[in-house]
């Protein structure tokens, strides 16, 4: 018992230490990170986090994010909803075959599309806002929601189907009123990862984007400039960054490990 | 049985439509770009398989930096999986069965997962340096030289503990959630039958495993294959081109350089490479579910 | 080992148990004899299964002794008390076959590789596995994995008693029969005691010499399967054996004559008068029949005929009750009497039985 606790204790420690780092420096000046290593601020300040708060072209960066993250995780779950229910209750020409091809987009390297997705969306005029990095996470997040959720569906019998058919329910009201609620943890963990994998993803965020929707992904590798790091700024731009993703965690907590436990797994 | 519609399609055409345009519409203009080649100011002209050839040989400057960098992300990735798949089994097994417990360390652990992935990168960038990290400092402290931005192993070493901190609580999640899926039955049985720690895991829990370890697996390979942020924040490729996979590499010759016939061509073969790897997978995945399936 | 002995066992849900409801099983005094197959039979969470558990070591009762032949085992782990133990769903090892299932244990247990062959060759034969044992297991139906489960019971020279915890459940149907009557054979064969949980009572009263009857954490009656449908002590034994069950009137009871709703029944023993708590009389509809001659008045309500048999659902005054109608009667209109053996009435006070005096 006391090895299993040990191990555990040991991983959950490393886990955090590089955290608990970032958050360290982000209440320290920079006169204060240079001078040396130490285990906490000797002289705590929030001169980084108001400079953040106060300043557009910081702040903008998260609301960028946000933005984008929030349009594509409805987009991914609006497409993907019908889609998994077909996939769950129907077999048609070519169903395993476009399941692969969805499948094997979630798995293309973004740096394949970095240079077409650039040309692409410049071409229709969607360059630099928001709604170009939401589409182009389409890419993989619409499959990967597609997949998780048609696991959940395949749970749900089809006699629930045919009962409300048979109720004299039309099809958009069945799916509204009887079949999303039962999905609902699977609708959690599908959007769960859609944040996810788009909250976090940098690449196509910034081949995208130059001055209006630019995420704070970007801001903060653009930090790397002339005159030297600023290094208490983007430790604290980097805390924020890990706000929206820990808020997801506690709220959703339950339905994770439900979901986990039912799902695809 | 599922019945037979082809009107499903109506379902699947918002589906169809977005990656379509997301995929298909882009990877068509890689595939323009790589039988091209230009003059510059927008003149292209025929080169057929040129590019391609280039790509593969090793001894041209294409081919060999192409395959260096083949190179390292295979190294890299059988490095990773090394570490993190045993690793993430083992976390599994001592993860607590329920209670407040559970959450507690659920959401420690999926803390790392949800951090972006250019933070993760300027995270280990500032940790791992021996003057403002405590990493970096700790390491020099015990009298080893450690210093990324110099030594092509230290930077290895920090790319590979980075990524190992960065994922394994993604396969420990996966192994826990197929754990969990064990009835208690099982475990009173081999009680009965006397059987060991290691017999119990061996004869019961690793077998129950093997889909989500081929799910975990895949998901790995796969994302460690397409490296490109972390690695870029913390050592931006180098020393040189010590770490400079591939990815990193063809972002630098596509919008770097602007090469574009080069690129593509190293882009579709290295999509090709992910398909054949999915694919591989994926017809693992079905197997093992039809296996199942005929059992129950 | 000759014996299990269940003295004063109990489980208590929480450190401080209260009242009956903190109870998953209340304490008993039980003791169960080798050779014999004893039946736990009662409705789902009426706690035989932790009573099997803490047979067979997997739950650590509250309250009692656990004694095998004497020895105390109470805290003694399950690998080392001589029982085995089959699931209600196969519990097999996927990575072996089905030799390897049934060497497992031996195996775990450091007998050498002859004694090993020797033994499962044994136990396959008894079981009817020897044509699958180079089969990996994973590949058989359900209900010779349920025989792989058991055979790996029955493997161990040192075991004594066997434990199952509805078997049959993921059986299919057709096969139940075949599967119980192996059970019956291999019992025959090693006079084992055998310890048979289910809530099925044709289940019980046909695999069982002696049949625990529990409910709500209790056991309320235990005795062989002709007892308890002849002498129920408890009205849930007389309800919950017998299809249908028992029929129970309030009634008032004294000396040989019960009165229920006004009408008179006749009783074949003498009773003081019986006044405290709630008197119920008892009989099973198989006794209740429907005559021509002197019986009691009913209105008839419905008669269901089941084929073999045909039932009559009749009302005495304001109560229900379930009678016989014999093969040739013929039933009109809503009238009827019936005749009530007064040998085969009980009666209940407070759902115990009551002797007679």
């Amino acid at each position: 018992m006391t090895a299993r606790r040990f191990i555990l204790a040991t991983y959950l420690l490393a886990l955090s230490l590089p955290i608990y780092w970032l958050v360290n420096m982000s209440f320290k000046t920079n006169a204060e990170i240079t001078a040396g290593v130490s285990l906490w601020p000797h002289a705590p300040t929030l001169a980084n986090y108001v400079r953040i708060f106060t300043d557009p072209s910081w702040y903008m960066g998260y609301v960028n994010s946000l933005t984008y993250v929030a349009i594509n995780t409805v987009l991914s779950l609006a497409c993907a909803l019908p889609a998994a229910y077909a996939f769950s209750r129907y077999r048609f020409l070519g169903d395993k075959h476009l399941f692969f091809w969805l499948l094997s987009n979630r798995m293309a390297p973004p740096a394949v599309f970095a240079l077409p997705f650039f040309n692409l969306y410049s071409a229709v005029g969607l360059f630099d806002t928001p709604w170009a990095i939401a589409l182009a996470h389409c890419l993989f997040n619409v499959p990967l929601a597609v997949w998780i959720l048609e696991g959940f569906m395949s749970a749900v019998p089809r006699e629930i189907d045919e009962t409300a058919e048979i109720d004299g329910y039309s099809f958009p009201r069945f799916f509204v009123r009887i079949f999303v609620p039962l999905i609902a943890n699977g609708i959690g963990v599908a959007a769960f990862f859609c944040f996810m994998f788009s909250w976090v993803e940098l690449l196509l965020a910034r081949t995208l984007t130059t001055v209006n929707a630019k995420p704070i992904a970007a801001i903060m590798t653009r930090t790397i400039s002339a005159a030297g790091m600023d290094w208490g700024l983007l430790a604290a731009a980097g805390v924020l960054t890990l706000v929206p993703g820990a808020l997801v965690i506690w709220f959703v907590r339950n339905h994770i490990a439900k979901g986990f436990a039912l799902g695809r797994v | 049985m599922k019945p037979y519609d082809n009107r499903a399609w109506l379902l699947v055409l918002p589906v169809f439509a977005v990656v379509l345009f997301s995929a298909v519409l882009p990877l068509m203009t890689v595939v323009n770009y790589s039988v091209q080649d230009s003059f510059g100011n927008n003149q292209f002209f025929w080169n057929g398989m040129g590019w391609f050839r280039e790509l593969l040989d090793p001894s041209s400057e294409l081919g060999g930096r192409f395959l260096a960098a083949l190179g390292r992300n295979l190294v890299f990735s059988g490095i990773i999986l090394a570490i993190e798949v045993p690793l993430g089994i083992l976390v599994a097994l001592c993860m607590p069965r329920r209670g407040w417990r559970l959450a507690v360390v659920m959401v420690v652990m999926a803390l790392p997962l949800l951090v972006p992935w250019n933070v993760v990168g300027t995270i280990w960038q500032v940790f791992a340096r021996a003057d403002i990290g405590l990493f970096g400092a700790a390491v020099n402290g015990l009298g080893i030289d450690y210093n990324y931005a110099g030594n092509a192993t230290a930077a290895w070493f920090t790319v590979i503990i980075m990524d190992v901190w960065h994922w394994t609580s993604l396969i420990a999640l996966l192994c826990y959630a197929g754990l969990r899926a064990i009835p208690d039955a099982y475990y009173q049985a081999a009680r009965i039958d006397g059987a060991g720690r290691w017999a119990v895991f061996r004869n019961i829990e690793l077998p129950k495993l093997k889909r989500v370890l081929v799910i975990g697996v895949l998901l790995r390979f796969i994302d460690s294959f397409m490296i490109y942020t972390e690695p870029f924040v913390v050592t931006g490729g180098g020393p040189g081109n010590a770490t400079t996979f591939l990815s990193i590499d063809l972002v630098k010759l596509a919008l770097g350089q602007f090469d574009l016939g080069k690129a593509a061509a190293m882009s579709l073969v290295y999509n090709m490479m992910t398909l054949l790897v999915c694919w591989v997978f994926f017809t693992a995945m079905t197997q093992l579910d039809a296996a199942r399936e005929r059992v129950e | 080992m000759a014996r299990i002995t269940l003295d004063g066992i109990g489980h208590a849900y929480g450190p401080r148990p209260g009242g009956p409801a903190d109870y998953a099983l209340q304490p008993l005094d039980l003791v169960w004899e080798q050779g014999l197959a004893y039946a736990l039979l009662g409705p789902s969470g009426c706690g035989k299964t932790t009573l099997l558990n803490i047979i067979s070591g997997l739950v650590q009762p509250s309250h009692g002794r656990l004694l095998f032949d004497g020895t105390d085992v109470t805290h003694l782990p399950t690998e080392r008390r001589n029982i085995a133990q089959v699931f209600q769903f196969p519990v097999i090892y996927d990575t072996m076959t089905v030799a390897g299932n049934l060497a497992f244990p031996l195996r775990n247990r450091g007998m050498d590789r002859a004694g090993i062959v020797q033994q499962v060759a044994r136990t396959a034969a008894m079981l009817g596995l020897t044509e699958v044992l180079d089969r990996p297991a994973r590949n058989l139906s359900a209900d010779a994995k349920q025989k792989i489960s058991l055979g790996r019971g029955l493997v161990r020279q040192d075991v004594a008693a066997v434990l199952f915890d509805e078997p049959l459940t993921v059986i299919d149907p057709g096969l139940k029969w075949e599967l119980r009557s192996k059970l019956k054979a291999v019992h025959r064969a090693l006079d084992l005691l055998m310890i048979y949980v289910t809530h099925d009572q044709t289940e019980a009263l046909t695999f069982a010499d002696q049949v625990v009857v529990m409910e709500g954490g209790q056991v309320l009656q235990v005795g062989t399967p002709a007892e308890l449908f002849e002498r129920p002590d408890h009205t849930f034994v007389g309800h919950f054996i017998g299809s249908p069950g028992m029929n129970l009137l309030p009634a008032e009871v004294s000396g040989m004559e019960a009165r229920v709703d006004g009408h008179a029944l006749p009783l074949a023993g003498r009773y003081a008068p019986l006044d405290a708590g709630r008197i119920e009389v008892g009989v099973r509809p198989d006794f209740v029949a429907l005559t021509d001659g002197p019986g009691l008045p009913v209105q008839v309500d419905r008669i269901d005929d089941l084929g073999r048999v045909r039932l009559a659902r009749v009302r005495l005054g304001r109560h229900r009750m379930v009678a016989t109608v014999p093969p040739d009667a013929v039933v009109s209109g809503s009238e009827a009497r019936v005749r009530i053996d007064p040998a085969r009435i009980h009666v209940y006070a407070d759902s115990r039985r009551v002797a007679p005096l």
